[in-house]
This record gives C-alpha cells, sequence and structure tokens, in this order.
C-alpha cells in the first residue's frame, strides 16, 4: 500500500460519487456499453476457473459475452473512438486544456483535482461497476483511473482505452491496434523509461484468450503502469524490443510460455526450454503428465513414469 | 625449415597461410573462433552456456544458452495453493531466499488486503537484510575466486556461517529457510535473537574492512577488474538492469527508498553508487551496501517493537479476483511477483521478475570486446544465479 498512486484512489471514488448522473444524461448507451467490456470479461474468466462454478453462473457468462463480444473487434472500437470524442469536445476543454500548457509531465501529474472531475470517458466504467457488484460482493473491485496522462492517452485513442486502479495500482486496458503506439508514447512522451516486465495470462474460456501484459516503471515519476492488451489465439502483438531493449528475452519467454509471437522480434526463439519441445507449458490446456508419459514411452520405452 | 613451409601437402604451409592475408600483407587471416563455456564451467555460477564468438583472445559476440535449470516454478505455482506455493519461491534464489519468501509474502498479503504487524515487519527487514549480506558475501567470495583471489573466499564463507547460524536457530533451516508467512512470521525471535544479531554486528563489522584491505587496493584486482564490463546508466535502463549493478553506473534507485515496502521506511540508510559502472566499482557498491545492511539492522534490533507477529488472516486463503505486481529490492535488484488471482484457493498465474534473468541479458553488451578472461569476471560481478534465471 506504499505505492505512490495511493492518493489517486481517493479521487475515483469522489468523481465516481458526482458522475452517474452525468453518465446517464449524458453519454448514455455508449459509455454503457463500451465500458461492460471490461470488468464482466474479467469477472468470467475468474469465475469459470473456480472449482465448481455451477451451470447457473455459466449461463450468465454466456450471455455476458455474447453481450461483450460484439463491442470488441477493432472497427467497432474505431467507431467509438470517434463517437465519444465529440461531446468529449465540448465538455473538456476547461480541464484538458489546463494540464497540457501548465504542467505537462513534470512530478506528480495527478495533483490536479479539475482535470479529474470533468473527464466523461473515465465516468464509462463506474456505471458498469454497479451491476457487477451486487453478484459478487466479495472483494474490492477495480476502479476507473484519472490522471493528467489518461485524459492525454483518452483523447488520442478514445474507447482504445480504458484505465483502471485496483488496490492502489494503476493499469491501461489497451486494444490490440494501438498496442505499438501506446507503448511508444508511454516511454518518449510520459517517460516510462524502463520496462520491468513482459509477461501473459491465458484464459481458455475467453475468445480472447490471452492478456498480454507489460510492467513499465518510470524513474523520473517514480510510478508504475501496467498495459493490457487481449489476443486471441494465433495473433501477435508487437514488439516492444525496439523500445526497450530489455524485452528481448521477456519476450522470448513470454513466446516459449505461451507460444505468443512479437512482431519484428530479432531472434523468437524458446529460450527456457530445449528447441524441440512440443506445447507451450504455461498455457492452462497444457497436460503435464500426459507430456511426461509421453516422453518416457518414446525415450525409455516404458508404460509410464509416475 | 622453410622447405616444409612451402611443401603443398603440409596444410600449413605458409602459401597456404598467405592465401588469407589482407590486402596489404601485414597480417594473417583471424577467422572467428567459437568457444563454448560451460554449463560444466566453474566460473559460471551453475549451468550457464555462453557461445563466445572470438578473434584471438578479443570477444566478438556472446550468446547465452539458459534453461538448464528450468523446473516451471510459474506452473508450480498454478497447481498449488498460495500458502503451499511459499516454500517453492525459495528455490529460485537460493542464497538470498529470504528475500524471495518476503517479496512474495507480501504479494500476497497486498492481493488479500491484510497488512503484517509491526513486529513481523521489523523480523523480516532484520532476516531479509542479514540475508542480503549472506547473499552479497557469497557473490564476493566466489567472485573473487573467479579472478583468482583465492582468500577472500574464506573470509566470507567464515562469517556467512554466523549468519546461516542465526537463521537456523530462528527457523531451523539455513538456505531455504521458508522464514515467513502470509500475512506475518510464523516464529517468534528465539531467546536472545536480539543478542546473537548483535554480536554478528559487531562482529562483522571489522570484517568488512578485512575484505577491502585485501582487494579494494590490491593491485591484480584493481586490473582485472577496473574498466572491465562498463556499462553506461542509460544502458542499464534500457536493459532493464536494477540492483547494485543499475547502482553503481550511478543511477541512485532502490526500491526500499523509492516505493518502500516492509519496515524499511522507519530506517535511515544510504544508496551506495558507483560513477564508471565497471566491475570496480560494483565491487564497491555491494561492499557498501553490506555496510548499509549493518546499520539497517542494528537500528531495526534496536527498536523492535513488541505484539503479534501474524496478521489475522483466514486459515483458507482465497484472495479476491484481480491481480497485483509487487516488487522488492532483493540483493539482485528488483524481485517482481504479479499474481492474478480468480477468488480460489490457488493463484490463478505467478509470474516472478527474475532480477537474474534480466541482468544477464547484459552480459553480450559488457562482454563485446573485452578479453576471453574477462568473461569470467563479468559473469561474476553480475551475480547471477542460475536457479532464478532459469526458475
Amino acid at each position: 500500500m506504499t505505492d505512490e498512486p495511493k492518493g489517486n484512489q481517493e479521487k475515483p471514488a469522489q468523481s465516481e460519487a458526482k458522475q452517474p448522473p452525468k453518465v446517464g444524461e449524458g453519454s448514455g448507451q455508449d459509455a454503457l456499453s463500451s465500458g461492460a467490456q471490461q470488468p464482466p470479461t474479467e469477472k468470467v474468466t475468474a469465475e469459470s476457473q473456480g472449482i465448481a462454478p455451477g451451470k447457473a453462473s455459466d449461463a450468465i457468462e454466456g450471455k455476458d459475452l455474447a453481450a461483450v463480444k460484439p463491442e470488441q473487434p477493432e472497427k467497432i472500437t474505431e467507431k467509438h473512438g470517434l463517437a465519444p470524442d465529440t461531446p468529449q469536445a465540448g465538455a473538456q476543454p476547461p480541464g484538458a486544456g489546463m494540464p497540457a500548457t501548465g504542467t505537462p509531465p513534470t512530478g506528480a501529474p495527478r495533483t490536479d483535482v479539475p482535470t479529474a472531475a470533468p473527464k466523461p470517458p473515465a465516468a464509462a466504467p463506474p456505471a458498469t461497476e454497479k451491476p457487477a457488484a451486487p453478484v459478487k460482493p466479495a472483494g474490492p473491485t477495480p476502479q476507473p483511473w484519472a490522471s493528467e496522462m489518461v485524459t492525454r492517452f483518452q483523447r488520442q485513442f478514445g474507447s482504445g482505452i480504458q484505465p483502471l486502479t485496483y488496490l492502489g495500482q494503476n493499469y491501461m486496458i489497451v486494444d490490440r491496434s494501438v498496442v505499438s503506439e501506446v507503448l511508444q508514447l508511454m516511454r518518449d512522451e510520459e517517460r516510462f523509461d524502463y520496462c520491468v516486465d513482459v509477461t501473459a495470462v491465458h484464459y481458455p474460456q475467453r475468445e480472447k484468450q490471452f492478456d498480454v501484459l507489460w510492467v513499465l516503471y518510470s524513474f523520473p515519476r517514480n510510478e508504475r503502469v501496467r498495459i493490457k492488451t487481449m489476443i486471441a489465439d494465433g495473433e501477435s502483438v508487437p514488439s516492444a524490443v525496439p523500445i526497450w531493449p530489455t524485452a528481448n528475452w521477456l519476450e522470448r519467454e513470454c513466446y516459449d510460455m505461451f507460444g505468443i509471437r512479437f512482431d519484428g522480434h530479432p531472434d523468437l526463439r524458446r529460450i527456457l526450454l530445449p528447441d524441440g519441445w512440443k506445447g507451450f507449458p504455461l498455457r492452462k490446456d497444457y497436460g503435464i503428465i500426459q507430456q511426461d508419459q509421453e516422453w518416457v514411452q518414446i525415450n525409455l520405452g516404458i508404460e509410464s513414469g509416475q | 625449415m622453410a622447405e616444409i613451409l612451402k611443401s603443398e601437402q603440409n596444410p600449413l604451409a605458409l602459401e597456404h597461410l598467405e592465401r588469407g592475408a589482407t590486402a596489404d600483407g601485414t597480417h594473417l587471416d583471424a577467422s572467428e573462433l567459437i568457444l563454448n563455456m560451460g554449463p560444466q564451467h566453474p566460473s559460471t555460477h551453475g549451468v550457464l552456456r555462453v557461445i563466445l564468438k572470438l578473434d584471438g583472445e578479443k570477444v566478438l559476440g556472446t550468446e547465452c544458452v539458459i534453461g538448464y535449470l528450468h523446473r516451471g516454478v510459474e506452473k508450480i505455482g498454478e497447481n498449488r495453493t498460495y500458502a503451499m506455493f511459499n516454500p517453492y519461491v525459495d528455490r529460485m534464489d537460493y542464497v538470498a531466499a529470504v528475500s524471495n519468501g518476503l517479496g512474495y509474502c507480501e504479494a500476497v498479503e497486498k492481493l488479500l488486503a491484510v497488512e503484517a504487524p509491526p513486529r513481523a515487519n521489523y523480523i523480516r527487514v532484520i532476516l531479509t537484510e542479514l540475508n542480503r549480506m549472506a547473499s552479497h558475501m557469497l557473490w564476493l567470495g566466489t567472485h573473487a575466486l573467479d579472478i583468482g583471489a583465492i582468500t577472500p573466499l574464506f573470509y566470507t564463507f567464515r562469517d556467512r556461517e554466523e549468519i546461516l547460524k542465526i537463521f537456523e536457530k530462528y527457523c531451523g533451516a539455513r538456505l531455504t529457510t521458508h522464514a515467513f508467512r502470509i500475512g506475518g512470521c510464523l516464529y517468534e525471535t528465539y531467546e536472545g535473537f536480539e543478542q546473537d544479531v548483535k554480536r554478528f554486528c559487531s562482529h562483522v563489522d571489522p570484517k568488512i574492512d578485512e575484505y577491502e584491505e585485501l582487494l579494494t587496493t590490491n593491485r591484480i584486482w584493481v586490473e582485472r577488474t577496473k574498466n572491465v564490463g562498463v556499462l553506461a546508466a542509460q544502458d542499464c535502463i534500457a536493459l532493464g538492469v536494477t540492483g547494485p549493478v543499475l547502482r553503481a553506473s550511478g543511477v541512485k534507485w532502490d526500491l526500499r527508498k523509492a516505493q518502500p515496502y516492509a519496515a524499511y521506511k522507519n530506517f535511515e540508510f544510504d544508496i551506495p553508487t558507483g560513477q564508471n559502472g565497471d566491475t570496480y566499482d560494483r565491487y564497491l557498491v555491494r561492499i557498501a551496501e553490506m555496510r548499509q545492511s549493518l546499520r539497517i539492522i542494528r537500528q531495526a534490533v534496536d527498536s523492535i517493537p513488541e505484539g503479534p507477529i501474524m496478521a489475522k488472516i483466514p486459515k483458507v486463503l482465497k484472495p479476491p479476483v484481480g491481480e497485483i505486481y509487487h516488487s522488492i529490492e532483493a540483493p539482485k535488484g528488483e524481485l517482481g511477483y504479479f499474481i492474478v488471482s480468480d477468488g480460489s484457493t490457488q493463484p490463478y498465474r505467478v509470474r516472478v521478475r527474475p532480477p537474474s534473468f534480466v541482468n544477464l541479458q547484459a552480459l553480450s553488451k559488457m562482454v563485446e570486446g573485452q578479453l576471453v578472461a574477462d568473461v569470467v569476471a563479468v559473469i561474476g560481478t553480475l551475480d547471477i544465479v542460475l536457479g532464478e534465471v532459469d526458475r
């Protein structure tokens, strides 16, 4: 809890309290549906991983997924990017204009209250937070994350970006199509000069099976942000090696364990496992015992090593 | 003699060799030599294999082959409960098991939104700093041994033994300690713990000067380490290098100060830095870090609060759905845990961000253009543990 973003936690709560009425009047349906993309998908995957979720919840998940999916494809998000932008243009100038001229990226960016309050795009998630809460009362849920940096990104990428904060840690869910631009901007404009980690999480039940994550840190700002994107099996993500050379081995490991391809990687090979290895061990559908038995059958000529 | 050299049958005959001479005829063709080093090599600190491309004694390029010690720690984590996975993390960086455990326990605590009680945090800091010293001592001994100085190994192992004795008395284990539990510590300090730690501090303080006497102004040591494996600050950052290696390049960054965890915000200590980013500076930084660790330990032992050592946590740990990234300053650099919870008793995903793995990536950059003998010095100065590189 000693993380620097701590102070930020309180702000979304305030803005959340103020904003819902605005949301209802203003960007109405649009905000609801675009915001609905994220939290349900997380819930779905999470529950489906539980030990015995039961059929009822499965059915709910199915519906949720169906409701969510149409929003995911890139074309539609592009449209969204245009749609909310136009109403924003009217609403934003007071808040958005100030940070750009006043304090660009110096020091702590989120101490600015006016930017947090009049920001329509970030208001989308709280509306969806409420239907989610009664279903699963236990535990905190990701809250929208508001900061100058986020405002800048949202102005540029619209709904291609969902900034959230959970347990005092900030992250952005970024559409696959804008990942490379976002990563480049994170280093060049926002001075996130240190790429801490590149990794992935596999959700086999989801249509977009993989979360790919970049953990970024900024030395000048002492701030940590995660960038997350979702991709389907077989889809690739742009390599971050030209931006941060450290991503080289990290991406190789990610490929080794998940089979995710990074476009433009100079040398995408297995790194920890032998070159002839079959399968990708950190995928959820990878059978450890089956793999082991196959090996002893071929190499030792015995039925099972177990 | 000249006859033999001119003989057409002799492959080493001068005329054959002359064919490879450069246009101005000044020297013979220096073809590249591929040299394989490891995985069974005493100075690779485990099972690291380095393929060196050489021009004479000069290194043109390197490639690391790793994974010989891969045990699938992250996959194991997905198949164990949160508490069951705790001992496994000790087996990654096995010379700094306490640090690994601290990082993991704190990450899960964050996910559970509990905090370890103050007394537990103090015990954690004391043991983690002792472990940092033990890790640096092991590094110093083996690193000096690689370069040809045998004596420091005996000195450092003698003093490291004292630390391991304290660990053994505290939790029964010397190396893979499993000292901490999620939510705090399992064991209260034993009778005389404070005295033992204080005695160790006053014992080891002059010993660090002894190490320095052996090496700091030793001409062979200086010649072998100064301007060897230089890494500039911007290269460090680009390559994601952390820990003493980063600090030796002049970047004053330590997670204990930048984003304090456990009880570190209560203690005064400095972040030692170097200027040149060479092997010698990294040596000085680690020596200085041992002194800073002593400073922290002394403060912690003097001000250790009374109270419970375990937070109130349920018997069965089921962190709410969500994900967390938490990192600590391990002796080797930033050790991070990224944990995804699906609300069940087992983590959905445990990702370990190992400092050794990332730091090792800088090897190629550091040895390019250096001599073969320097490769050994650079591997030593990076302070890698293959158990953590391969996981």
